[in-house]
């Protein structure tokens, strides 16, 4: 055994930081032993290399036009072919992949704290405050997600801004409801009563104690919702709601290409797979997080 | 049975305390977005020429100078009479307009349900029985690209392949334009209406443009509902009853289809709902991409015009269509399964 995995694995590692690390060591090691789950690893893995390395990887910009140039098939020339303003696909992919990434990454930031502030706070006040937070949460998953997200657009205005928003609005009531059921269990049990005897004020508590032990089903929930977040982004870039013109947003490049689709099948065809992709990468992520991180669920 | 039924009753009865308290809430939503909009209701109405005097007449007959909470009060009485407004578009009751357009919606969703059930439920169970085989593969495979894959994209690569390319089925819309407004709309489910008027040649042509939108959106129900059927199998049988039937020398196909699977479909009528509500979500994009006359497209075109009345009515709409089925799938698990009866 080598010190560092004699460090990893100690019985009675020394600080939190080594119990911390040790614990994170072996749920990779859990996560070794799944293929689809390294698969949807590497998958998610590429598409940040993707967005750090774009102007890198790009053959050419994702805005020049060349309209002599257009709709021209793939080829050595351009690798996925170009679109109707000769721009090329395959550099609108990649320049587009920050696009996705930085939606993905934007409503995660505001719905994970979102729905870990109003579940832990109905769970561990219950009484009126419980059911207020929770007829609420109710009314919002009551509404399909596009349809929801949907309206809030058709009152924000449409662009990518008002999309990350309106998806975050609708996306939060799912991770209020696990937060809720974990800390009510949480909060029944004996080092929560021994935090209270001493002094402990409640914000203490959730802060300290309930919400580090909510965060891995919430990690698992937010890995297996982002292909749903992406597939909303993209339906919204779709209809015209979302990303803008001439922003490299996959959703919006397929809405372009539906008008040439019937003859020039690449327009549309190729950022479909970059989505289908992408969001394939996260689902299998998530499930093999799912079995790492949470045994109850499997 | 009459035992059944009362205790239905009185499960509704419960379930309406908190499906009003959710209603409300609904309703709540859609009007804040309606009074957040960037778009001035006064204008729609009386137009950017107005006078002053004519402005504010009109603002006050359309109650926007009384407090937030009466202005929700009215829209709340209104709503329950069934007034959403006027269309500013089609100057024609938002109700009425939602009427003409949700049976196709209706029509898409069920024929796809339909297609999703009959070929998941048994793929699921096959799967369950041969665990780790081909079959099991395949139906995974299918489930993972159906959660991955954008809906209005695989629409539109079938319309490729199958209608440019192939040329079996028909193009986008629900007929051709020879055979439009030749049926009278009864149900505004067309294929019943030509059934009806016995006008068969409009009924194929019907189906052939129905067919390719309800088996892209029947493929996405098919890929949830084998995946529970599954794992719900899995589940069953492992217990011992199944053992039982072994022992006592009942046939392998008998313990599959009749004693799992009659346990399992009272979990499975939940998902078959669910997949349902899901289904009128996805109606949205792919009413987009097959220029399918249905509520989804009416509520995407109505955003692009800025006629919010539309907008928000379609979305009380669905909203309420989906609350309908949640709370029916709980009463029927209730009612089907026997160990909820106290």
């Amino acid at each position: 055994m080598t010190g560092l995995r004699a460090w990893l694995l100690a019985e009675a590692p020394r600080s939190s930081f080594q119990a911390r690390a040790g614990r994170a060591w072996l749920a990779w090691l859990a996560l070794r032993r799944n293929p689809l789950a390294l698969v949807g690893l590497a998958i998610v893995a590429c598409l940040v290399l993707v967005a750090l390395l774009a102007p890198w990887l790009a053959t050419h910009s994702p805005y020049d036009q060349n309209l002599e140039a257009r709709l021209l098939p793939p080829s050595p020339a351009h690798w996925l072919g170009t679109d109707e303003l000769g721009r090329d696909l395959y550099s609108r992919l990649v320049w587009g992949s920050r696009i996705t990434l930085g939606i993905v990454g934007l409503v995660a930031v505001i719905v994970g704290p979102l729905g870990l502030v109003v579940g832990t706070l109905a769970g561990y006040a219950g009484g009126w405050t419980d059911a207020v937070l929770m007829r609420l949460t109710d009314v919002f998953l009551a509404f399909p997600r596009l349809i929801l997200a949907l309206a809030f657009v058709a009152a924000l205005g449409p662009g990518i801004e008002n999309a990350v928003i309106a998806i975050a609005i609708t996306a939060w009531p799912p991770y209020a409801r696990i937060a809720r059921a974990e800390t009510i269990t949480i909060r029944g049990s004996d080092f929560i009563a021994a935090a209270v005897v001493q002094g402990a004020s409640p914000l203490r508590i959730i802060r300290g104690h309930v919400v580090p032990l909510c965060l891995s089903s919430l990690i698992v929930r937010l890995t297996l919702d982002m292909a749903g977040i992406i597939l909303t982004a993209a339906g919204l870039g779709f209809l015209g709601l979302g990303a803008q013109p001439p922003m490299p947003e996959w959703g919006a490049m397929i809405s372009t290409g539906r008008q040439y689709v019937l003859d020039y099948w690449w327009v549309a065809a190729m950022p479909g797979l970059a989505i289908a992709a992408v969001s394939l990468g996260f689902n299998l992520l998530g499930d093999g997080l799912r079995d790492v991180l949470d045994p109850r669920q499997r | 049975m009459r035992g059944s039924l009362g205790r239905a009753g009185s499960l509704v009865g419960r379930e309406l305390g908190t499906l009003a308290m959710t209603l409300v809430g609904l309703l709540l939503v859609t009007f804040l977005i309606g009074r957040v909009v960037p778009i001035d209701p006064v204008l729609a109405v009386a137009g950017d020429r107005a006078s002053p005097e004519v402005y504010e007449r009109v603002r006050l007959e359309l109650g926007l100078d009384l407090p937030l909470w009466q202005q929700f009060g009215i829209y709340l009485g209104k709503v329950l009479q069934g007034d959403f407004g006027t269309s500013v578009i089609t100057s024609r009751p938002v109700l009425e307009d939602i009427a003409r357009f949700f049976p196709a919606t209706i029509e898409l969703a069920t024929v796809a349900t339909v297609m999703g059930v009959l070929l998941g439920v048994p793929l699921g169970v096959v799967a369950a029985v041969r665990q780790g085989t081909l079959v099991d593969q395949v139906a995974r495979l299918l489930g993972l690209v159906g959660y991955s894959v954008p809906v209005f994209w695989l629409g539109l690569m079938g319309l490729v392949l199958f209608y440019a390319d192939l040329g079996w089925v028909a193009g986008p819309g629900r007929l051709d334009i020879y055979f439009e407004d030749i049926v009278e709309p009864l149900t505004g489910v067309i294929l019943i209406d030509a059934a009806i008027a016995g006008e068969w040649d409009l009924w194929h042509n019907a189906l052939s443009h129905l067919i390719l939108p309800a088996a892209i959106l029947g493929y996405f129900s098919l890929a949830y509902i084998s995946r529970m059927t599954r794992s719900f199998m899995i589940e069953q049988l492992r217990q011992e009853y199944v053992t039982t039937a072994r022992v006592k020398g009942v046939s392998e196909l008998r313990i599959i289809w009749r004693h799992a699977l009659g346990n399992v479909m009272v979990p499975l009528v939940t998902v078959i709902a669910l997949s349902y509500g899901s289904l009128l979500e996805g109606a949205v994009l792919t009413e987009t991409v097959f220029a399918w006359p249905g509520l989804g497209r009416y509520i995407t075109d109505s955003l692009f015009n800025a006629d919010m009345n539309a907008v928000l009515g379609g979305t009380v709409v669905v909203g309420c269509v989906f609350i309908a089925l949640n709370l029916l799938s709980d009463i029927l698990y209730r009612i089907l399964d026997p160990r909820t009866r106290a």
